[in-house]
């Protein structure tokens, strides 16, 4: 093999999970963890934060704070600028306006290799995953531990299988067998071992882009319990979604976007479901929506 | 993972042996290779024989050589067409060089050794800086090689194949590492076996083991993700594509050493022989799955038929048949096997 065995430069840092966020005791998806000494400590606060590109303006006055150990639900139709949103919260893309903290300090992204040192880390739609290789292959890709030097230089593959099983448990998945293909796991798993890994490698935020939209109401449910885990953790969630049903039982606080703008941002005790619902889908809208079903 | 440790749990069912075995890439090609071995060896005396093995072991050698290194280049989901020609070329550089130049035998395997190595890269660029197919871009080096072969050796031997290799100065200190051989009893080892042999287990260390070989899979099985992850896509596939060319440089020494000529037209045709070791020994067409061990046991199928058809007396032309039907039969294995791997549930 020729392909240098060097990759500093190119891997993930692979950072230990930051203080405060150490991880409770081992439970079950339905087990309540205890809160974490600091939860609720701002993370992440994005102010008035605006993107236009010439001249189409994609998002505008945008808002939101992301917490430790909570959930910020961004909901919106299509078009809405959420993607947009997650773009320049995960360090893809760059606000034209407003001001982005991190831990209390505006920063400036130059890319997402930027937002994860700063403990921001994604967890996008196809979910970076190759099908064909074993879970723990997978789990550690591109920041794979190794033993040794020079030529006997090798991937430690006892403490991979044992990392990779510890952390899916810890997610609440019990692994039927470390070595079986990722692609034969369900769509839910596939999720929570993307949401694993993200938190193994230092995440404090975890971006997740529309986790539940591929799934099924029973999947949903399992990924909705993997988002409530890594709150439990300490983590802070942002949690992207068009579904309020998906939403509302798991976060903390809701932005709501509609056409690039904010309908407002509102705690949880200050909305129901229902209002939530009616907000989403644009009120009057809906209603009119709903005559004219029914006529017809 | 450890039974103990898993609670009582009704989603497993512990794996069965077989069914573990079966997990394993090579495992057709074992079973093959064996029941090719038997056959052999009850019908024909010359099989067993010292000599005999010794035969169809060095066969097996130098395209077990190359399918091992076209195995992990199909692992990480890319072709090379132009691998068989590649071997005419290393050999052609070395022989016009030393016979016909008067350049100094080592200097002339230097030169050569450097430009298998530089061709092998440009293949890998090419292939991931244009995203074509590399079926198509080694198909044009497959092109130009074979015609610089040929135009180029009538250029400077006014021959089609360069001769007299032997007499080049320090040719004997040179063939201890690409033409000896050693005795033991009457089974006579070629140095090309020990290569064969080195090379594949270096080749499953590299994939079981290694960083480089986490990344070989990973860009074979899905390029976009890997690459999502930190993967060096392009520094992988032009390691691959230049670990291929070295084989293939390899080979062309193996051979120019051991008969001490080599025609303008050699390796041409040989590089789907290579490919279908790699096929038949559990590689996937379509990347990201795969082992050396297979492939280094499909090319030992190769060369058991080949010989075994020479010794038994029959019609070469049987083997071409066979090598047909052994390739779609890997290839309906190894599907099924990939969608039972990427079946979700």
């Amino acid at each position: 093999m020729t392909a240098s065995e060097s990759n500093e430069s190119d891997q993930v840092p692979a950072a230990p999970l930051p203080s405060g966020a150490s991880v409770g005791e081992v439970s079950g998806p339905a087990a309540e963890a205890p809160k974490l000494p600091d939860a609720h400590e701002c993370i992440i606060e994005v102010q008035n934060l605006g993107k236009s590109y010439g001249s189409i303006i994609a998002l505008r006055d945008v808002s939101t704070t992301v917490n430790a150990g909570e959930v910020t639900c961004i909901l919106g139709d299509n078009g809405a600028g959420k993607s947009t949103l997650i773009k320049i919260l995960a360090g893809v893309l760059e606000s034209s306006e407003g001001v982005f903290l991190v831990d209390g300090i505006a920063r400036r992204m130059g890319g997402p290799r930027d937002a994860l040192a700063l403990g921001i880390a994604t967890v996008y739609q196809d979910l970076a995953v190759v099908p064909l290789m074993p879970i723990w292959r997978n789990f550690f890709l591109g920041s794979e531990p190794t033993r040794g030097f020079g030529p006997t230089r090798r991937l430690d593959v006892t403490a991979m299988r044992r990392i990779t099983r510890d952390e899916l448990l810890k997610m609440g998945i019990d692994l039927r067998d470390v070595d079986q293909p990722i692609g034969t796991m369900s769509g839910g798993e596939r999720q929570s071992v993307a949401i694993a890994r993200a938190v193994y490698f230092g995440a404090r935020v975890l971006i997740l882009d529309e986790p539940t939209a591929a799934l099924g109401v029973k999947q949903a449910g399992v990924v909705l319990r993997y988002i409530a885990q890594a709150r439990d953790r300490g983590l802070g969630v942002v949690f992207i979604t068009h579904n309020p049903h998906h939403a509302y039982p798991v976060g903390d606080r809701f932005l709501i976007l509609k056409r690039g703008r904010s309908l407002g941002e509102s705690e949880k005790k200050d909305i129901s479901i229902e209002q939530l619902t009616t907000l989403m889908a644009g009120g009057d809208e809906l209603d009119a929506l709903a005559r004219e079903l029914r006529r017809a | 993972m450890t039974a103990a440790s898993v609670t009582a749990d009704e989603r497993l069912v512990t794996p069965s042996w077989a069914s573990r075995m079966m997990r394993r890439p090579e495992v057709g090609a074992a079973v093959a290779a064996l029941i090719i071995f038997v056959f052999f060896s009850t019908t024909t005396d010359a099989f067993l024989s010292a000599g005999g093995a010794a035969t169809w072991l060095e066969s097996s050698a130098q395209f077990g050589i190359m399918a091992v290194a076209v195995a992990l280049l199909m692992i990480g989901g890319e072709f090379d067409l132009s691998a068989g020609a590649m071997v005419g070329t290393t050999g052609l550089i070395v022989g016009v060089l030393a016979t016909h130049l008067h350049v100094n035998l080592w200097v002339a395997v230097l030169v050569s050794l450097v430009a298998a190595a530089l061709i092998g890269a440009l293949n890998g660029w090419l292939v991931v800086r244009t995203r074509l197919p590399s079926f198509i871009v080694t198909l044009g080096t497959f092109f130009v090689l074979q015609g610089v072969n040929l135009a180029g050796t009538k250029l400077v031997t006014g021959q089609v194949s360069v001769q007299g290799f032997a007499d080049v100065a320090g040719f004997y200190d040179a063939r201890w590492a690409f033409g000896s051989s050693a005795q033991f009893g009457g089974f006579t080892l070629q140095i090309s076996v020990v290569w064969w042999f080195l090379l594949t287990a270096a080749a499953t260390w590299v994939l079981q083991r290694t960083r480089p070989g986490n990344w070989i899979f990973a860009v074979g099985g899905d390029e976009n993700s890997a690459r999502q992850v930190g993967v060096p896509v392009l520094r992988t596939k032009i390691g691959l594509f230049m670990t291929t060319a070295l084989a293939a440089f390899l080979v062309g020494m193996l051979q120019l050493f051991k008969t001490s000529t080599v025609q303008a037209s050699t390796g041409v045709g040989q590089e789907f022989i290579y490919i279908i070791c790699a096929v038949v020994g559990g590689c996937l067409l379509t990347g990201g799955y795969g082992s050396a061990i297979g492939a280094a046991l499909g090319a030992l199928i190769y060369g058991m038929t080949l010989q075994g058809i020479v010794f038994a007396q029959w019609d070469n032309n049987w083997l071409k048949a066979f090598l047909g039907v052994m390739l779609l039969g890997a290839v309906l294995v190894n599907n099924w096997v990939r969608r039972r791997a990427e079946m979700r549930k």
